[in-house]
């Protein structure tokens, strides 16, 4: 091993001092913001640390009192939940029998790479039509046709998490249960599908982490309050007339702690899915 | 059992996805072909055949090329930053220290974080009344005044990409880390016993690992960086005086803004295009990496 001298020592924790700085300070200063009352905010030189800290904010975007902030931050939260909710279900039903094929079935295995071509689609490119579409199928402004659409991006995403998932459960379990005489509807339901169920529930949340931060297609698609979801109403905020800056940074918060939180605790799928993403393109 | 039939079965299974698949995605995408070459409005009007009108007007405005330009720059200078910071977090994080798993995990925090939570977050802190960057920089005595991150030309730009950059170079760093720790010990171990340096290790010990993986980040986020709208939506909306205008923003501006799908479908069609070539690149790179290994 390498013998390391205190100066290379002090160098690495200096660094990664810098780093959690530089990693945390943003995030940290939302939070701030979040609890202090409006004076600290607007105080010159600022107040980094509030005098008193102020929760009430919490309180104002949780409220659904009729025509308040509160309500329409609420209805939005409702919204994505749907939105995200929906749009997962469905590219997860049709995911699982495309993706258990591709990986059984070498001869049809070159149809993921269109799946895949698909997925670095600029949404600009379908855009169009696609708003024509749900004009038409009176589905503008509605969180059936955001989630509808919202398939673009998550069928192929989930086709390929899936994909790669089903490649490592072994055919050898699948042949000797059909040797033993169980109809391909029994293997997959007893035995492949159990055998997938975390990376099935891995897919999901991920699908649904990709739903939850859309921005592009809500902001076309959705116009007030019965479909306009999150990422929607805190753009109205951000640009908004809205003078109280702590408002805006309660509202980022409470939209950014479901996914903080599923993030953390998927730490390790995440990494893996990272780096197998990597590997296997 | 036959080929043919499991052929046919996994078609037969894989006949929800395609269903949904044409309907939201091949359907769509034919049909911005076909606007490309008519004058259609978004609302009303079916639009007449114009042939390649729309592609003579974009391809020959300024508008596009200032687009270009500045989507380009962007792009660019946002993932060589990214690159370059997330290589030496990770080399960082894959030393020997207290408080390494914590500082790992802190890294998923700007990545989980949505894209417009981020966009908020840095257009507060650029405020030019009461942001945390001006207040900070007064007070160390940097600027004597505050001043408007993003309302200058000269400087929103910049803005835009130091945001970017804070969001994605912990992914880069996750992915390049993963690879580091693939490293045999045995080998960088040899390699010190043959004396070479820190920087003849990196080149010749640690790069070979990394080239692969990082050849995949850098193209995924080139193309991500290309297709930016959500971040420049929330920070600048294309201001101030366009120099914010990524081509995302300019499709949207003429397709939606200006109602004239028309044109926007064909300036869309030429994004898909320029994406097009970055993808295949990394299709190429992702088989030769593949190949090296």
């Amino acid at each position: 091993m390498e013998r390391q001298s205190p100066l290379f020592t002090a160098f690495i924790y200096a660094s990664a001092l810098l780093l959690a700085a530089v990693i945390l300070a943003p995030v940290l200063w939302l939070f701030i913001m979040s609890i202090s009352s409006t004076a600290d905010l607007s105080a010159k030189p600022l107040n980094w640390w509030p005098d008193e800290i102020d929760l009430s904010r919490y309180g104002v975007l949780m409220t659904t009192l009729e025509n308040s902030a509160g309500a329409a931050f609420v209805a939005s939260l409702l919204n994505s939940l749907k939105v995200a909710g929906m749009a997962t279900l469905a590219a997860i039903a049709v995911a699982i029998p495309s993706a258990w094929a591709v990986s059984r079935t070498p001869a049809v295995s070159w149809s993921l790479y269109a799946v895949i071509a698909t997925y670095m689609l600029p949404p600009v490119a379908l855009a169009v039509p696609l708003y024509m579409g749900l004009a038409t199928l009176g589905l503008l402004n509605s969180v059936f046709g955001l989630a509808l659409v919202y398939l673009t991006i998550l069928a192929p995403f989930t086709t390929w998490l899936l994909k790669s998932g089903f490649d490592s459960i072994p055919k050898e379990i699948e042949s000797a249960a059909m040797i033993d005489g169980a109809r391909l509807d029994q293997i997959l339901r007893l035995i492949t599908l159990p055998l997938a169920a975390p990376v099935m529930a891995t897919s999901a949340l991920f699908a649904f982490l990709l739903a939850w931060d859309e921005f592009f297609y809500a902001l076309l698609f959705t116009s007030d309050l019965r479909a306009k979801t999150l990422t929607v109403a805190i753009a109205d905020l951000a640009g908004g007339r809205v003078s109280d800056y702590g408002l805006i940074a309660t509202a980022g918060v409470l939209a950014a702690l479901p996914p903080v939180l599923i993030g953390l605790i998927m730490q390790k799928a995440l990494i893996s899915g990272l780096t197998s993403g990597g590997v296997k393109g | 059992m036959s080929g043919t039939w499991i052929t046919t079965r996994a078609w037969l299974l894989m006949l929800p996805l395609l269903v949904v698949m044409i309907s939201v995605i091949g359907w769509p995408l034919i049909d911005t072909v076909r606007l490309s070459f008519t004058d259609a409005k978004l609302v009303g009007t079916e639009g007449t055949f114009v042939g390649l009108a729309n592609y003579a007007k974009v391809l020959g405005g300024s508008n596009f090329q200032r687009a270009l330009v500045t989507t380009t720059w962007f792009a660019v200078v946002s993932v060589t930053a990214e690159m370059v910071i997330g290589v030496l977090a990770a080399l960082l994080l894959n030393q020997q220290f207290r408080g390494r798993t914590a500082l790992r995990a802190l890294m998923i925090l700007p990545w989980a974080l949505p894209t417009v939570v981020n966009a908020t977050l840095w257009r507060l802190i650029y405020n030019p009344e009461y942001g945390a960057l001006n207040a900070a920089l007064t007070q160390i005595g940097l600027i004597d005044s505050y001043r408007s991150w993003l309302g200058e030309p000269g400087s929103a730009l910049t803005a835009l990409i130091v945001a970017d950059c804070w969001k994605n170079f912990p992914l880069v760093a996750l992915i390049a880390l993963a690879a580091l720790q693939a490293v045999p010990r045995d080998i960088t171990a040899a390699s010190l016993v043959d004396g070479a340096g820190p920087f003849n290790r990196f080149r010749y010990v640690i790069m070979p690992y990394l080239a692969g993986p990082l050849l995949v980040a850098l193209v995924l986020r080139t193309i991500e960086a290309f297709k930016v709208f959500d971040l420049v939506w929330v920070m600048t909306r294309g201001g101030p005086a366009n120099s914010t205008r990524t081509l995302s923003i300019l499709v949207y501006q003429e397709a939606f803004s200006f109602q004239r799908a028309g044109s926007g479908a064909s300036l869309a069609l030429i994004v898909t295009l320029l994406v097009t070539v970055l993808a295949v690149a990394y299709a190429a790179l992702v088989r030769k990496a593949a190949g090296a290994t």
